[in-house]
């Protein structure tokens, strides 16, 4: 196998490595919030595989990140299955559903499939509530002590030390990188941009583009579930907040910030994002509104977010 | 099956009611869809807006609830009709009216009316005085007949529309953007005012329907999510675009809604509702009642 883009990889390697030394650096709380940041951005990463590398604008992924918190969470509720396994039933219960919304939503197009997308999402999260007496509605559920550390070869790892969940979240968000860069700069990834930039050119060239799609939306779903079992575990709270509307936006919103179709930007979109607000909810309630005009004004003045616009002025590599 | 008769009755009536407002709603999402091409996901907002303009007229209008409820049904929609005319103008116009931007940026609209409003109105739900109390009794139970007027007004102003469209010449210059957006703009028609005016009428429609529901409902920051989504229902449900469809259909719609979520709870009703739209849009995108349209 060739390897391609190796400045990219080089830069991933840095990136990962910086973040490693971050945790000796900084106070106690802002390694929480970059615990925060990290998963969340696994879940703009799942995003931003689907929205910027396969140009499909989907409004609905909180369905995903709900999938893997609920059929991770509720595992080890009910059954009190370990926590590595519950991990496991969450990618897999994400990658079942991403699939099955995927066969569905990918028959419609642009608008359609914004709509389509959003009301499975609803639906979802309509469903949470329906079924409160198992999912525990609004309110939640919060995880019992004993599904709050595991044993891994040996070890016990605790879920409520925060050197040991930045660690584990910094582990997935490097395996998911790694998995990531080889699918975008590979000849998969050169697939889904294809479908992106001209999708009846790529059919006439012999592909299938519904199959292709369905890759991209699958990998997306399950990778976007992975941050969800991760944070419903790692936080040991599941409730509905995280299957609505919202959190389906603010992965839009963090690619949007960091850079559509760039490998790092949903990295950098989270972490900008996650720290204006952090800064802003302490000064109002309405702090949403701050969502409101960047929605608008990225959309009008910086459709290519930060990386991409740094990609197209001066790295033409940062993809 | 005697005790059921009320019940099937009271429903019906509620059904209907909430047809007629969700029918002046919905026609704002179609005409905006149908003529401009894009959806507004801030709809709702206008909705909300127009109810809690109803309740600032009740504040500041003294004397008979009549009154300040005529004032708001003409005030209300103007003041909506100007902010979407302005959303307009500064954003979608400036994104060339692209179907995704327009989505993404309609978003953005509905959390800054939405906080705005939270910020100044606040968070408590605001109840506002019928214009007038009058109760029509049935054997059973009495019924508003406040909420009939609903009714009668909602047929009138949907009769008003449709002459509108049909007979006068905005309808046609409308509809004449609508058929075909650059042979109507080599005919003289300025498209870009068509545009604008259109999304100022599909926002007061959605206001008008504020002011009249919030006697019967309180004004709250968050009203508009409901009627967003039965308005989408219908539109989808009734054909994009097009206007007797979505008659149709909100009457389908505003009956069966009342009558699941008086048998079921509302949230069963809702998990109905947004499972239709998506599986309407997959199978049958041309809508239930709707010929395969002119995308």
């Amino acid at each position: 196998m060739t390897l391609h883009n190796g400045k990219l990889l080089a830069l991933c390697v840095v990136t990962v490595i910086v973040l490693f030394v971050l945790q000796f650096v900084l106070p106690p709380y802002l390694t929480l919030a970059l615990t925060r940041i990290l998963i969340l951005s696994v879940f703009a990463m799942g995003y931003n595989m689907l929205m910027g590398y396969t140009g499909l604008l989907s409004l609905g992924h909180a369905m995903f990140f709900a999938a893997g918190l609920y059929a991770a969470g509720l595992s080890t509720y009910y059954w009190g299955v370990t926590l590595p396994v519950a991990f496991l039933l969450g990618i897999i219960g994400a990658f079942a559903v991403s699939l099955v919304i995927g066969l569905l939503a990918l028959r419609t197009q642009a608008v359609s499939f914004m709509i389509v997308t959003l009301m499975f999402a609803q639906a979802g999260y309509l469903m949470t509530l329906q079924f409160t007496s198992i999912t525990g509605g609004d309110q939640g559920l919060t995880l019992p002590t004993d599904a709050r550390s595991f044993g891994l070869f040996g070890f016990v790892v605790d879920m409520t030390s925060d050197t040991a969940r930045f660690n584990l979240a910094l582990l997935i968000f490097t395996v998911v990188l790694g998995v990531l860069f080889a699918i975008t700069q590979g000849p998969l990834g050169r697939l889904f941009v294809a479908v992106r930039e001209n999708e009846p050119r790529t059919q006439m060239l012999g592909f299938d583009t519904y199959a292709i799609k369905l890759t991209a939306f699958t990998v997306s779903g399950t990778i976007s579930g992975t941050a969800g079992a991760l944070y419903g575990l790692m936080f040991g709270y599941i409730g509905s907040s995280f299957a609505g509307f919202q959190n389906s936006i603010e992965a839009l919103l963090y690619t949007l910030i960091g850079g559509p179709g760039t490998l790092l930007g949903p990295l950098l979109g989270t972490a900008v994002m996650t720290m204006l607000i952090d800064r802003l909810s302490g000064i109002t309630t309405a702090y949403l509104i701050v969502i409101g005009v960047l929605l608008i004004v990225v959309n009008l003045w910086f459709p290519k977010g930060i990386l991409g616009t740094i990609r197209d002025r001066w790295l033409g590599w940062l993809k | 099956m005697m005790d059921l008769a009320p019940y099937l009755l009271l429903a019906g009536l509620e059904g209907l009611v909430m047809a007629s407002v969700l029918m002046l709603t919905a026609l704002g999402l179609s005409l905006v869809f149908g003529v401009m091409r894009v959806v507004n996901v801030a709809h709702g907002e206008f909705y909300m807006l127009g109810a809690v303009g109803a309740w600032a007229c009740a504040q500041f209008v003294p004397g008979h609830p009549a009154l300040a409820f005529c004032v708001a049904l003409v005030v209300a929609p103007l003041l909506v009709g100007m902010l979407a005319y302005l959303a307009d103008w500064a954003i979608l116009k400036r994104i060339n009216y692209d179907p995704e931007g327009t989505i993404v940026s309609t978003i953005g609209m509905l959390y800054i009316i939405q906080q705005l409003t939270l910020m100044s109105f606040g968070p408590d739900a605001r109840a506002v005085d019928a214009p007038f109390y009058y109760t029509i009794r049935t054997p059973w139970f009495g019924y508003s007949s406040y909420k009939l007027f609903t009714v009668v007004m909602a047929l009138v102003l949907v009769a008003g529309l449709w002459v509108m469209l049909k007979r006068s010449k905005w309808g046609l210059v409308m509809r004449a953007t609508q058929f075909d957006r650059e042979t109507a703009q080599n005919f003289g028609i300025p498209v870009n005012r068509v545009y604008s005016i259109v999304f100022a009428i599909g926002a007061m429609l959605a206001a008008i329907g504020g002011v009249l529901v919030v006697p019967n409902q309180q004004a709250h920051y968050l009203m508009g999510g409901d009627p967003l989504l039965l308005s989408f229902v219908v539109v989808i449900v009734g054909g994009l675009g097009s206007i007797p469809g979505t008659i149709a259909a909100a009457i389908l719609i505003g009956m069966s809604d009342g009558l699941l979520s008086v048998f079921f709870s509302p949230t069963a009703a809702k998990i109905f509702s947004t499972l239709l739209v998506a599986f309407v849009l997959v199978f049958k995108p041309e809508g239930l009642f709707g010929r395969s349209n002119r995308v």
